[in-house]
C-alpha cells in the first residue's frame, strides 16, 4: 500500500498562468481586454484625427435644419422646409408601415401555405412545395425589383384604369387607391363604445371560463363576443348621426384623386416582402405541426373531443409553442428587409435618414449610427418580448 | 350417402382466381381518387388549383417559351419579331456582362480556371474522394490561387482592378469567401458566446446581437461611407474587399446562433464524459463536441450559405455590379431600354438553381451523417 502525502499549498509560478486552469481563463480575459482596448483606441483615435483633416465635427445638430427634400408617400404632415429630425420619423413610421403590414399578409399567406402543403390533396401539396421552394430560394431584392417592375409594366394609366371591387381598389401605373375613412364630430362616440365592447368581451370570457369551470356548462362566447362588439358600435354609429363614413377614390383628369394613395412601390415592397417571408413561415406552420406527435390528437379523440376541440385546445397550444419563436425571428428578419425599399423608392428610415439626408448632409457617421440604433432598438425589444413569452409557454422540466 | 363430389355444383374444385380491385382503388385511377379526389373538400380545391394552372400555365408558355425571341440585336427588333413573347435575346447577348461584368475580355480565361480549380477545391470537401489529403491541401491553398488568377499582378499576370468586377463572377467571389470564413468565425464565436470566462462572453455575446439586429444594408453603407474613417490615412482599402468583410461578418454572427442551437442540443453528458477523459478544451471540443454540434446544425449551417448567397445581390445597391447590378448599365444602353422583366427572370432563375441545389446537398449530407439515432 502506498502512501499519498499531500503536498500543501502549491507554490505559484509564471507558468501556471497557461498550464494551470484555475489562472488561465484570467489570462485569456487580460489579453482579450488589452485586445480589445488596443484595436478601441485605434480605431477612436482614426475616426478623430480624420475627421479632424476632414474639417468635419460629430455632432447631431444637423437634425435640426431644413431637410429640403419632399417625400412623397407619407403618414403624418410633412413639407420640405421640416427639419430633418422630421423627415427620419416619417421614414421611421413608413419602415413600421411596411413592415406591419407585410407581418400580416406574410402571417396570413404562411399559415395557408404550411397547412396547404401537409394537405393530402397531391395537387395543392406540390402546387405550395413549389411556391415555398421559389420563394425562398430567389433573394429577396429581386423580387422586390421584380413584383415592382411587373406592376409599373403592367398596370393600366389612371385614364384606361378599371375600377375593382364597385370603386373600392383601383389599380394603375401610378399607384394603388383605396377608400378612405372619413371622420366628422361625434365619431368619438363611436370609438368610445368599440373600446368599451371590447372591454366587454375581456370581461365576458372571464366570466364564461369561470361558470364553466363550476358548473361545466359553457356559454356560446363566439355568438355573445360577436353581439357585444358589433351591435352597440352599430346603434352609436347611427344615434351620433352616421359620423363614419368612406372616401371612395375618383378620376379627376388624369389622376385619382380623394381616398388612400398607396404608391407602386410601398405595394410592391409589401407584396414581395410578404411572398418571401410566408414561404419561410409556411415551412415553420408545417415543422410545427408535424413536430406535435400522433399520439396527442389520438389521445384526445379518445378522451371524447371532437376534431375542431383536439386542434383547439390540444394539438395547437403545442405546435404554437414551436412555430412562435420562429416566426417571431422572421417578423424582425422581414422588418430588416424593408431597408431594401430604397431599391424600389420607398421612403423608410433607409431612404430618408440613411438616403437623402446623408448625402445632403455628408453627416454619414451621424446618419448611419443612428439608422443602426433604430433598428437595433427595434430588433432588440422584439426579441426581448420573445424571450418573455418563450420563457411563458416553456415546458415546465423536473 | 355416396355422392360424386364433382356433381356438387356449388363446391368449387379449385381456388378461385381474386377479383381484380376495384378500378377506383388500384393504378392511375385509385392514385387520383386518393390523391385528388378523396374529400368533398379535396375536390373543390383540385378543382380550384387545376383550373388556376390551366389559366396560368399556357400563358406562362406562351411567353416564356413558345413566342420568345432568342435572338435579336434590340429590344425593337424583339418586340416587331414578336410582340408578346419574353425577350431572351438580351441575355445571350449580355451573356458576357452578366457573368464578368466589365472584366477585360482577353483575360477572361483566368475567373474560367479559378472556377474549374474551385471545382477541384471544393469536391474533397463535398465528397469522400481517393487521396483526400492532397486534395485537401490544394483547397487550402486555393484562396491565393484564386486571388492570383483573377486580381492578378504578379508572376506577369497583367493586374485587373476591383471595379472591373461584376455579374456572377463577383456573385461567386463574395458568396465563396463569406462561406469559407464565416463557418470557422462562426464556430470561435459560439464558443465564446458559451464560455464561462465573463468578459470573451460579454465581447461575443454583444458582436453578436449587434450585428443580428441591423440590416446587412446599413453594414454594407458603412463599408462603402465609413469605414475609411476608421482607419489611417493611406490604408485605402478597396471597395469589395471592404464589402467581403462586413459579407463575412454579418454571416458569421448568424452563424453563431446556429451552432450554439447545435451545441445546446447536445447533451451534458458528451460535455462530461470528455472531462471526464481527461481531455482538455480544445481536445474535447475538436474529438467529442463540435463533430456532433456541427452535424446537428447542418441545415441551419447551409441556410446561412443560401442566406448570404442571396444576401449578395444588396452590393448592387451600393453600386456593385453584380448581376443585378449590371442590369443598370444594360437599361442605359438605348437598344435594350424598356426590358426589365426578363432580365431580372433570369437573375431569379440563376439563383434558384444555386440555393435550391445547396438545400438539397444539405439534405444529402443530412441523411449520410445521419448515425441512426433517429426514428
Amino acid at each position: 500500500m502506498s502512501v499519498v502525502t499531500s503536498e500543501g499549498p502549491e507554490e505559484f509560478r509564471v507558468g501556471m498562468l497557461w498550464r494551470d486552469t484555475r489562472y488561465r481563463s484570467y489570462t485569456f480575459q487580460i489579453i482579450a481586454l488589452i485586445a480589445v482596448m488596443l484595436i478601441g483606441s485605434f480605431l477612436v483615435t482614426n475616426i478623430v484625427s480624420n475627421l479632424r483633416d476632414a474639417g468635419k465635427d460629430f455632432n447631431f445638430s444637423f437634425l435640426w435644419e431644413p431637410a429640403s427634400y419632399d417625400i412623397n408617400q407619407k403618414l403624418i404632415e410633412y413639407t420640405s422646409r421640416a427639419p430633418h429630425w422630421k423627415a427620419a420619423l416619417v421614414g421611421i413610421l413608413n419602415t413600421l408601415l411596411v413592415a406591419v403590414l407585410g407581418c400580416v399578409t406574410a402571417t396570413v399567406i404562411g399559415v395557408f401555405a404550411g397547412v396547404l402543403r401537409l394537405s393530402k390533396n397531391w395537387l395543392i401539396s406540390k402546387i405550395m412545395s413549389a411556391y415555398v421552394e421559389v420563394a425562398r430560394n430567389v433573394p429577396v431584392l429581386l423580387q422586390i425589383l421584380l413584383v415592382n417592375s411587373v406592376f409599373i409594366g403592367l398596370l393600366p394609366k389612371p385614364k384606361l384604369s378599371d375600377p375593382m371591387l364597385g370603386g373600392a381598389l383601383v389599380a394603375t401605373n401610378r399607384g394603388f387607391y383605396i377608400p378612405s375613412v372619413t371622420t366628422e364630430a361625434g365619431s368619438w362616440l363611436v370609438f368610445l363604445v368599440f373600446c368599451i365592447s371590447v372591454v366587454g368581451v375581456f370581461v365576458l370570457r372571464r366570466y364564461a371560463k369561470r361558470q364553466q369551470e363550476q358548473t361545466g356548462k359553457r356559454l356560446p362566447v363566439g355568438m355573445l363576443s360577436l353581439g357585444i362588439l358589433i351591435v352597440p358600435a352599430l346603434l352609436a354609429f347611427f344615434a351620433a348621426g352616421m359620423p363614419l363614413g368612406l372616401e371612395y377614390p375618383e378620376l379627376k383628369g388624369f389622376n385619382y384623386k380623394g381616398g388612400i394613395h398607396m404608391r407602386i412601390s410601398l405595394v410592391a415592397l409589401w407584396l414581395a416582402l410578404s411572398i418571401y417571408t410566408g414561404a419561410f413561415i409556411a415551412e415553420n406552420v408545417r415543422a410545427g405541426i408535424q413536430a406535435i406527435s400522433k399520439g396527442q390528437s389520438e389521445a384526445a379523440h379518445a378522451l371524447g373531443l371532437r376534431s375542431a376541440r383536439t386542434m383547439r385546445l390540444i394539438v395547437l397550444p403545442q405546435a404554437l409553442r414551436i412555430i412562435i419563436p420562429p416566426m417571431i425571428s422572421n417578423f424582425l428578419n422581414l422588418t430588416k428587409n424593408s431597408s431594401l425599399a430604397i431599391a424600389v423608392g420607398y421612403m423608410d428610415v433607409t431612404g430618408t435618414l440613411g438616403g437623402i439626408t446623408l448625402n445632403q448632409t455628408g453627416r454619414a457617421m451621424e446618419c448611419v449610427l443612428l439608422l443602426m440604433a433604430f433598428y437595433l432598438v427595434t430588433s432588440l425589444s422584439i426579441s426581448a418580448a420573445m424571450n418573455k413569452y418563450n420563457h411563458m409557454v416553456r415546458i415546465r422540466g423536473r | 350417402m355416396q355422392g360424386d363430389k364433382t356433381n356438387v355444383a356449388f363446391v368449387a374444385q379449385n381456388e378461385k382466381p381474386a377479383l381484380p380491385a376495384p378500378v377506383t382503388t388500384t393504378g392511375p385511377m385509385g392514385w387520383v381518387m386518393a390523391n385528388l379526389f378523396s374529400s368533398p373538400l379535396n375536390v373543390l380545391l383540385t378543382l380550384i388549383a387545376g383550373f388556376m394552372l390551366v389559366y396560368s400555365l399556357p400563358d406562362l408558355y406562351q411567353w416564356a417559351i413558345a413566342k420568345a425571341v432568342w435572338s435579336a440585336s434590340s429590344y425593337d427588333e424583339c418586340r416587331s419579331l414578336s410582340p408578346d413573347g419574353a425577350c431572351w435575346a438580351v441575355v445571350s447577348e449580355r451573356a458576357g456582362q452578366f457573368t464578368y461584368g466589365f472584366y477585360p475580355e482577353h483575360l477572361r480565361w483566368r475567373p474560367n480556371l479559378a472556377f474549374l480549380l474551385l471545382l477541384v477545391a471544393i469536391a474533397p470537401v463535398l465528397y469522400k474522394l481517393p487521396y483526400r489529403s492532397a486534395l485537401l491541401a490544394f483547397t487550402a491553398i486555393y484562396p491565393l490561387i484564386a486571388y492570383l488568377l483573377i486580381w492578378g499582378g504578379l508572376f506577369g499576370f497583367e493586374f485587373v482592378p476591383s471595379d472591373k468586377m461584376g455579374g456572377f463572377l463577383l456573385t461567386m467571389i463574395i458568396g465563396c469567401t463569406g462561406i469559407s470564413f464565416s463557418l470557422p468565425i462562426g464556430v470561435m464565436l459560439a464558443l465564446g458566446r458559451n464560455s464561462n470566462m465573463i468578459f470573451i462572453k460579454t465581447i461575443c455575446v454583444g458582436f453578436i446581437e449587434f450585428i443580428r439586429g441591423v440590416p446587412l444594408i446599413t453594414l454594407l453603407f458603412v463599408a462603402s461611407t465609413l469605414l475609411n474613417y476608421f482607419l489611417p490615412k493611406g490604408w485605402d482599402f478597396d471597395l469589395i474587399l471592404r464589402v467581403l468583410i462586413m459579407v463575412t461578418l454579418f454571416a458569421s454572427a448568424y452563424m453563431a446562433e446556429v451552432i450554439r442551437g447545435g451545441l445546446a442540443a447536445l447533451p451534458r453528458g458528451q460535455y462530461e464524459a470528455a472531462d471526464a477523459l481527461g481531455l482538455n478544451y480544445f481536445q474535447s471540443m475538436r474529438l467529442i463536441i463540435l463533430p456532433q454540434a456541427l452535424k446537428i446544425s447542418i441545415p441551419g449551417i447551409v441556410n446561412t450559405f443560401i442566406g448570404l448567397f442571396k444576401d449578395t445581390t444588396l452590393v448592387s445597391i451600393i453600386g456593385l455590379f453584380d448581376p443585378l447590378g449590371i442590369i443598370q448599365p444594360i437599361l442605359a444602353d438605348p437598344n435594350w431600354n424598356g426590358l426589365v422583366v426578363e432580365l431580372y427572370v433570369f437573375v431569379a432563375a440563376f439563383f434558384f438553381i444555386f440555393c435550391f441545389a445547396m438545400s438539397r446537398y444539405s439534405m444529402y449530407l443530412e441523411g449520410k451523417l445521419s448515425t441512426g439515432d433517429h426514428r
